[in-house]
């Protein structure tokens, strides 16, 4: 059906996918599986056309398939159905169905709404949906607005349709009816691909497995041939190479931070860790896990339903930023333009915004600007920040490496005694990767504790003590430094979905 | 694909480089004196320039007032609104003591900022407590204290306050004391203080700054009570130049306000502004509205002119955000 020869896409010189080649056979269920940043979305975008390969080609039904733009890949009968949900919650199923192709009047600003409501009508019966087409997708549930979206695919006659974790926002009961719907496409004769997290789905679904590592095909076959665990040690086999800086010192036996039965509806439960001095301790688990949630949590950004968060042994009031900042804690957040940096304003003003009340006078609020100017200059050099950057320049006007830099700075300023780091390397270059590292060692060293967050399973392996597995919001392992396995933390990480 | 632009120094061109100088308006209003100066009679007089400056004070401090909120990313429209309810009330309050003369200035004042920032503060809570746009909570402000004004007083205006008071306003060394006082104050407060930091912090991304430990909702109460403050100042210092508690004091005053601060280089977009310019703003705004009405244009005229001049103003101020901003 879909035939892929060579093809290879790379972004800013990063290798993201290929070159790759394999084929999907007509009327099957083509599983695609592989770690966070394997290249499966990136293969997804290929197919629907939101970025176009450098590399190769692509073969649609033994024709050459070259969209230049999502529309004509929908044109083609390529739909993919997204992650997140892509609906428009302020207006009716019919019209998210026929938004970009109303049947209209012989005169065009006019739409034949009888037309519209019962050809609506004709893709719901399809999806097994018995709603009012007129009904707004804000009222629907997550499940059935994906199958309104699976319904709007529908609406393009696809030959091949592509599911991007097409459950993470769904209950069990709501998967199971999108699994029948997929079974009834398939018996339509219908190509599918499917791209999924949750490997017992991937079993039970498809005909074919495709395991995509570091952007290449490690595996391929039917689906009958590879068991659960050799799914993920083809998912995770590799060697850990000489990224990682040699760890010099080693956590020390006084607790910093200790978190009781931590919860939060529907985000986490119960999570309880300690964490010691000097001590790096992972968080792994798949996006959606929770991790994200936690950290915020644990920084006063949002408020649990229950449980206690003690710093040196003296409780933290919840939701209070201020106060943790004042005692000595950190946080690195995941997006670092959305609320890690000050994109326009100079990397001197942000690397002091943390510890302003530091340099500013108790009585009038004057800032001391040169004592503070003398600590941005000392912290500027110790996190190795480009020589070429002015202090005045804008951060946004950085390197992905260098904005981290002046992020990680400026907690680093307020000497933390927790750093929580979320995702501290993401999108940035391998050479600023290294310094990062060795950034967050050294700040262990001095007998911080630092919790890191990563998506990245080698970063875990090469940096932290120890590693706690999130999975759906509760801690499913802890393994210590002499029990660290791939397969066995991913195991965990999938721990929901294999008891499923 | 738009990394490239991201990572590339900023190489400003010389024109740019001027557009984005605080000294920009200030050039362009001396070019504007001098190019006008031999042809306006009267325009180049000490007279003139003096009332000139009389004039300029009371919306200097109002405007700067107004920056700030501006840089906090907020929008502040009640202002004329609180200049016009201070107004009255301030009047009213000193109408009750005929024979204290000091006393009821220092009272009169008193009352007068204490009104601005409790309405400052209002908006400021309404803002950050009810999560409501800026722009909808002083519209409303705005509706309210102005017809307010017109209702305490049956549209009459109020006589008789006591000199001292007037000299505030009427007598130029007094004004221009008072008003360099507050707007020092204020210039102290943003390029000097904790408070100014996190103001322009809480203005580029409240999101950073929250996450960074700022006081985000303090910082933006505190912006709307220094605007309620700005506003009732003005009041003051217009009211004794009036000699009269004025019901709508201030009516045609807001596009001024406005118009000089972001003529200044503040932004809508938050995070940019500062005193200095806004005060080269109001020079601007003020040279005009003197110039215009030397030549005897209409005070229609001179809005349709100064509302050109506004709108250029923002779209040289859009067109730097876009420049600059990588995507």
């Amino acid at each position: 059906m879909i035939e892929f020869q060579g093809v290879a896409k790379s972004y800013d010189g990063i290798r993201a996918l290929g070159p790759i080649s394999f084929a999907l056979r007509p009327g099957t269920i083509l599983g695609l599986i592989g770690e966070n940043g394997a290249g499966k979305s990136t293969l997804m975008n290929l197919l629907a056309a939101t970025v176009q390969p450098d590399a190769g080609q692509m073969l649609l039904g033994g024709q050459r398939y070259a969209p230049r733009e999502p529309g004509a890949a929908l044109n083609q009968g390529v739909a993919l159905i997204h992650q997140e949900l892509n609906l428009f919650p302020n207006l009716s199923i019919a019209e998210n169905l026929f938004l970009t192709r109303f049947p209209r009047h012989w005169c065009p600003p006019f739409i034949q709404r009888h037309a519209l409501q019962a050809e609506a009508r004709e893709l719901l019966a399809e999806v097994g949906l018995d709603l009012d087409p007129g009904t707004l997708v804000e009222q629907l549930s997550p499940g059935e607005s994906q199958l309104v979206e699976i319904a709007r695919a529908l609406g393009a006659a696809p030959r091949l349709i592509l599911f991007d974790e097409a459950t993470t926002s769904l209950g069990t009961r709501e998967a199971e009816r999108l699994f029948q719907l997929v079974e009834k496409l398939r018996q339509q004769g219908i190509s599918m691909i499917y791209v999924s997290h949750t490997l017992a789905d991937v079993r039970r679904l498809c005909d074919d497995l495709v395991v995509l590592r570091d952007g290449l095909v490690v595996g391929q076959g039917p689906v009958a041939e590879f068991s659960l665990p050799r799914m993920i040690s083809l998912m995770v086999g590799r060697q850990l190479d000489q990224l990682y800086p040699t760890r010099t010192g080693e956590p020390q036996t006084d607790l910093v931070l200790e978190v009781r039965g931590i919860s939060q509806p529907g985000v986490m439960r119960n999570i309880s860790f300690q964490l010691r001095r000097g001590e790096i301790l992972g968080l792994a688990g798949l996006l959606g896990a929770g991790r994200s949630e936690l950290a915020r949590v644990l920084f006063g950004l949002e408020r649990p339903s229950s449980g206690e968060i003690r710093l040196d042994g003296i409780p933290l009031p919840p939701g209070q930023v201020r106060q943790r900042i004042q005692r000595g804690m950190a946080f690195l957040t995941e997006d670092r333009r959305t609320d890690g940096l000050c994109l326009n304003a100079s990397l001197t003003d942000n690397l002091g915004l943390v510890v302003l009340p530091q340099y500013a006078s108790g009585n009038t609020g004057r800032i001391d600007r040169t004592s503070l100017q003398g600590a941005i200059t000392t912290v500027r050099e110790a996190v190795r920040l480009s020589a070429k950057a002015a202090d005045r320049q804008p951060a946004r006007t950085l390197s992905g490496g260098n904005q981290q830099k002046v992020v990680l700075g400026k907690w680093l300023l307020a000497r933390p005694r927790v750093l929580i780091l979320d995702e501290p390397t993401r999108g940035i270059d391998v050479g600023a990767k290294f310094e990062i590292y060795r950034l967050i060692q050294a700040v262990a060293d001095q007998g911080a504790g630092v919790l890191l967050i990563s998506s990245e399973m080698e970063e875990l392996l090469g940096l932290c003590d120890r590693i706690l597995v999130l999975s759906r919001g509760e801690i499913t392992d802890t393994l210590a430094r002499d029990e660290f396995d791939q397969s066995r933390i991913l195991r965990s990480a999938l721990a929901h979905t294999l008891t499923a | 694909m738009s990394l490239d632009v991201a990572i590339a120094p900023p190489h400003p061109g010389r024109w740019r480089r001027l557009l984005g100088s605080d000294y920009f308006i200030l050039l362009i209003s001396a070019l504007y004196f001098l190019a006008l100066a031999p042809f306006i009679p009267g325009f180049a007089t000490p007279e003139n320039l003096r009332n000139l400056l009389a004039n300029s004070l009371p919306l200097l401090v109002v405007a700067a007032g107004q920056t700030v909120v501006l840089i906090a990313g907020g929008i502040d429209l009640s202002v004329t609104a609180i200049m016009a309810a201070t107004s009255v009330q301030g009047a009213l309050v000193m109408q009750r003591m005929p024979n204290h003369g000091l006393l009821a200035t220092v009272t009169g004042v008193a009352a007068m900022l204490g009104i601005g920032a409790v309405v400052g503060g209002g908006n400021g809570m309404a803002i950050t407590r009810l999560r409501m746009p800026p722009f909808i909570v002083t519209l409303t402000a705005m509706m309210f204290f102005s017809g307010f004004a017109v209702w305490v007083t049956q549209s009459q205006k109020i006589n008789g306050l006591p000199e001292d008071f007037n000299n505030l306003g009427g007598k130029l060394p007094f004004t221009l004391a008072a008003s360099l006082l507050a707007v020092g104050l204020l210039g102290w407060l943003l390029r000097r203080s904790l408070f100014g930091a996190w103001l322009y912090a809480v203005g580029h991304n409240p999101r950073t700054a929250r996450v960074s430990g700022v006081p985000v909702d303090g910082v933006l109460v505190g912006a709307y009570v220094l605007s309620g403050l700005g506003a009732a100042l003005a009041s003051v210092l217009l009211t004794g130049q009036g000699e009269t508690g004025d019901p709508v004091l201030g009516r045609y005053l807001l596009l001024d306000v406005i118009g000089a601060s972001v003529i200044g280089g503040a932004s809508f977009f938050g995070g940019r502004g500062n005193v200095l310019s806004t005060a080269a703003g109001v020079l601007f705004i003020k040279l005009i509205d003197n110039s215009l009405g030397l030549l005897g244009s209409s005070h229609f005229t001179i809005m349709m002119v100064k509302g050109c001049l506004i709108l250029a103003a923002a779209l040289a101020d859009s067109l730097r955000h876009r420049l600059v901003a990588a995507n």
